[in-house]
């Protein structure tokens, strides 16, 4: 009998710790995916953030290093210094990259360190339960923000694609989704695209991926995929910000 | 090999890169900016990497990703900017990684001074960041100890996998004496096959990691790895001198800068006929408490002399354990101590004056 | 032997080099050596510092609290380190620049005009060296050949040229206070 789908060799057989309907374990898969298609999983070293995806590094099979809150950037920054030819990702949050991580992840742009950042948006905290990120949306509730974001209060949700791509280090920078197929069949095309312009050497890229967190939204799962569609892809539209050809 | 006249800072750095080490990340603040400058320009001619971060905080994380891919490295700052490393001390502790912290400290709290100070010696040799954790603090006195301690620290540093810190001062920093680079004596130091440089599919993934969300691990972790190693290292890695402990009636002790200050009032004293000793600590941690018991009753009491308003003062009293007073003469904010008023302290301690 | 000198000055009139320099001299004769400068703000257009100490025996605290000797370029510094000298030691005075005399009468005071000395030599620059010139000359720390074998590492090839230059400023120095 031929064997017509595999587990890919980039995860580990460790099952996942992610609530029902997350879409973490989805682009998981996808950048396992394209580690090995890219046949990059032996020289590969992941960095893992602090928030949902903190034990990351029990899932992708690969050399990883374990960050403090936001850092992620810096740590692979001394990482890929001490191996060039090493390929070096961090898998980040909305809290960890666009709240406390803010400069780590600016300056990497701007250094043009030729890393991948997957920088997963579900616009909440979710490892600690629910609170405000800098990307909640307006209107939309949190533990921390029990009466629905408010501008006035607390600013407009960051666009973290809209200002990485100012900035000339950015090779690559593209916001995708994963609440449905093709989408996600995008996504993957897009991670695959900033890995090889890290294997090119061309600078830094980043992938932003609109994701669902059920649990904390108080939705089914799909409540949340419908959620995404109609609330976060309107503000955080998708599309690619910079890629090397229009750089150049 | 010949001496060399050279700028603290600078020697740091020399003695870094004649240690192997390749990578420096940093930050610019008084009155260390010597040092990264230095690597900045020294760096690249043998192949390593500079980099100038964004912050303390990206700085030491830097550091923490370099140690974990198996390099040798160092960072350095001042003492606000130590502080906003502490973050990634406590991680490159928990995480068991051998790194080279230096600390040239400047008075204190807050944006403080930029002028020499001892201030931060709680924050060096408590972990100044969180968790149950300690690191090997060297606290050299001249320019040639201070470039034979950092040579040495790179090797401490990865026998036991931890960071390690040089504190001097701003005036270890910035003064210039001559500096001569001595062949270390060999130590047996373990292979790196826990770096993450990639498995090229050959062997099983390595993980750096601090995280042990079960209790159990984590204790586990603590004491089995890090508190083991950590009385080894109080057994086997303690250096201090000592100067007429057994037969003084006043014992000093000082590290660092301070300690040469003292050194001259000692001499003064002598000269009127006095005995005064001296214990200087060159690890602050861990700290030399045996060296305590040496001294006798016939000691009236002991003198801490610190730019600081007493800190060190604390593990002098653990060590010495009541059986002696212990006094304290300290000047803060980046005043130095006077000779003289040191002389003058020793004198009212021998008299019975105190 | 024990020398403990201050030189102090304003920024730019060599001072610090001129500290380098003893020390750098007192190593090559193997004797013990510490330079300590001051530093910070005050280094930025303000007055300038430096503590040298040549010794036989290994050096104590870097630190000069009793000089056995302070070279002061500018008024400030006489102001601020005339007192720090001990009672026979020696304190040699820029009179090209400081208008006034000494207070102490329990030390040596020399006046040089080293500014005018170094101008008749053709660079005002060398003030410095006219200074350091009759400083050896009074204590005799090192040998003026050992300063110039110092230079002559210091100037490297690109600046051997402005070695007779300072080597004149030295023993005009020398000869002020002879």
């Amino acid at each position: 009998m031929a064997v017509v789908f595999d587990r890919t060799k980039g995860l580990t057989s460790k099952i996942f710790h992610y609530c029902p309907g997350c879409t973490h374990g989805v682009i998981h898969r996808l950048v396992a995916e394209v580690l090995e298609e890219l046949d990059v999983l032996g020289k590969a070293v992941g960095v893992a953030p602090v928030g949902c995806s903190v034990f990351a590094y029990d899932y992708f099979n690969c050399d990883m290093h374990e960050a403090a809150h936001g850092r992620a950037p810096a740590v692979a920054t001394g990482i890929k210094r001490v191996h060039p030819d090493s390929v070096v990702f961090t898998y980040q949050g909305d809290g960890d990259l666009a709240s406390i991580g803010t400069a780590e992840i600016i300056h990497a742009a701007h250094r043009g360190e030729k890393i991948t950042t997957i920088f997963v948006n579900n616009a909440i905290y979710g490892m600690t339960g629910g609170q405000m990120a800098p990307t909640t949306l307006i209107g939309q509730k949190a533990t921390t923000a029990p009466y629905g974001r408010d501008a006035e209060h607390c600013g407009m949700p960051l666009k973290v694609s809209e200002m990485l791509s100012t900035i000339d280090g950015a090779k690559f920078v593209e916001r995708v989704s994963v609440h449905n197929a093709s989408n996600i069949r995008k996504t993957k095309k897009a991670i695959k695209k900033a890995f090889e312009i890290q294997l090119k050497g061309e600078g830094f890229g980043i992938v932003e991926i609109l994701s669902t967190c059920p649990t904390n939204w108080g939705m089914t799962p799909l409540e949340g995929l419908k959620w995404l569609e109609e609330n976060m892809l309107p503000y955080y539209p998708l599309g690619n910000f910079r890629t090397p050809g229009e750089v150049e | 090999m010949a001496k060399i006249l050279m700028k603290g800072n600078e020697a740091i750095g020399a003695a870094a890169i004649k240690a192997g080490c390749n990578y420096f990340f940093g930050y610019p603040i008084t009155p260390q900016n010597e040092l990264p400058e230095y690597m900045s320009r020294e760096l690249p001619k043998v192949n390593g990497c500079f980099l100038q971060a964004e912050s303390e905080v990206a700085a030491i994380n830097m550091v923490y990703g370099a140690a974990g891919a198996g390099a040798r490295v160092m960072t350095s700052s001042s003492s606000p900017g130590m502080a906003l490393k502490q973050e990634g001390i406590s991680y490159i502790a928990g995480a068991e990684l051998p790194c080279v912290i230096v600390n040239i400290v400047r008075g204190g709290p807050g944006l403080g001074g930029i002028q020499p100070a001892q201030s931060d010696y709680y924050q060096a040799t408590r972990g100044g960041g969180n968790g149950d954790y300690r690191h090997v603090v060297y606290a050299p006195s001249t320019l040639q100890e201070t470039v034979d301690l950092v040579m040495e620290a790179f090797d401490v540093a990865d026998q036991y996998r931890m960071p390690v810190m040089i504190v001097g001062d701003g005036m270890t920093g910035q003064m210039m004496e001559p500096v001569e680079f001595k062949e270390l004596k060999k130590r047996e130091l373990p292979v790196k096959d826990w770096i993450t440089d990639g498995t090229k599919g050959e062997r099983e993934p390595n993980i750096i990691n601090s995280l042990f969300i079960d209790p159990q691990e984590l204790e586990d972790h603590v004491n089995d790895r890090l508190e083991a190693k950590y009385r080894i290292i109080e057994e086997k890695e303690v250096l201090y001198e000592e100067y007429n402990v057994e037969d003084a009636d006043v014992v000093c002790i000082a590290y660092g800068t301070t300690s040469r200050i003292v050194k001259n009032a000692i001499a003064e004293c002598e000269a009127e006929g006095l005995k005064v000793g001296l214990i200087r600590p060159i690890t602050l941690w861990p700290f030399p408490h045996k060296v305590f018991d040496k001294i006798t009753d016939k000691t009236k009491g002991l003198l801490t002399v610190e730019m600081s308003t007493g800190q060190m003062i604390d593990d002098v009293k653990i060590a010495i354990a009541g059986r002696k007073p212990v006094y304290f003469h300290g000047r803060t904010g980046g005043m130095i101590p006077n000779p003289n008023d040191i002389v003058n302290e020793i004198k009212k301690i021998a008299g019975g004056e105190k | 032997m024990q020398e403990r000198v201050i030189m102090a000055g304003f920024g730019g009139q060599g001072v610090m080099s001129m500290g380098q320099l003893l020390t750098y001299a007192g190593m090559i004769e193997d004797k013990n050596v510490s330079w300590l400068p001051s530093y910070g703000p005050e280094m930025r257009g303000g007055t300038a510092n430096c503590n040298v100490i040549v010794s036989s025996d290994p050096i104590g605290s870097p630190i000069i609290t009793e000089a056995t000797a302070a070279i002061v370029m500018n008024r400030p510094s006489l102001d601020k380190f005339e007192d720090d000298i001990v009672a026979n030691g020696n304190l040699v005075i820029n009179s090209s620049l400081i208008n006034r005399k000494a207070e102490r009468e329990d030390v040596n005071v020399y006046y040089v005009p080293a500014n005018e000395i170094a101008v008749e030599l053709g660079n005002s620059k060398v003030a410095n060296m006219v200074m350091l010139g009759a400083y050896l000359e009074l204590t005799k720390v090192v040998k003026t050949e050992t300063i110039v074998e110092a230079l002559k590492k210091v100037f490297g090839e690109r600046k051997a040229h402005l070695l007779p230059l300072n080597e004149k400023a030295l023993a005009k120095g020398a000869e002020a206070v002879r």
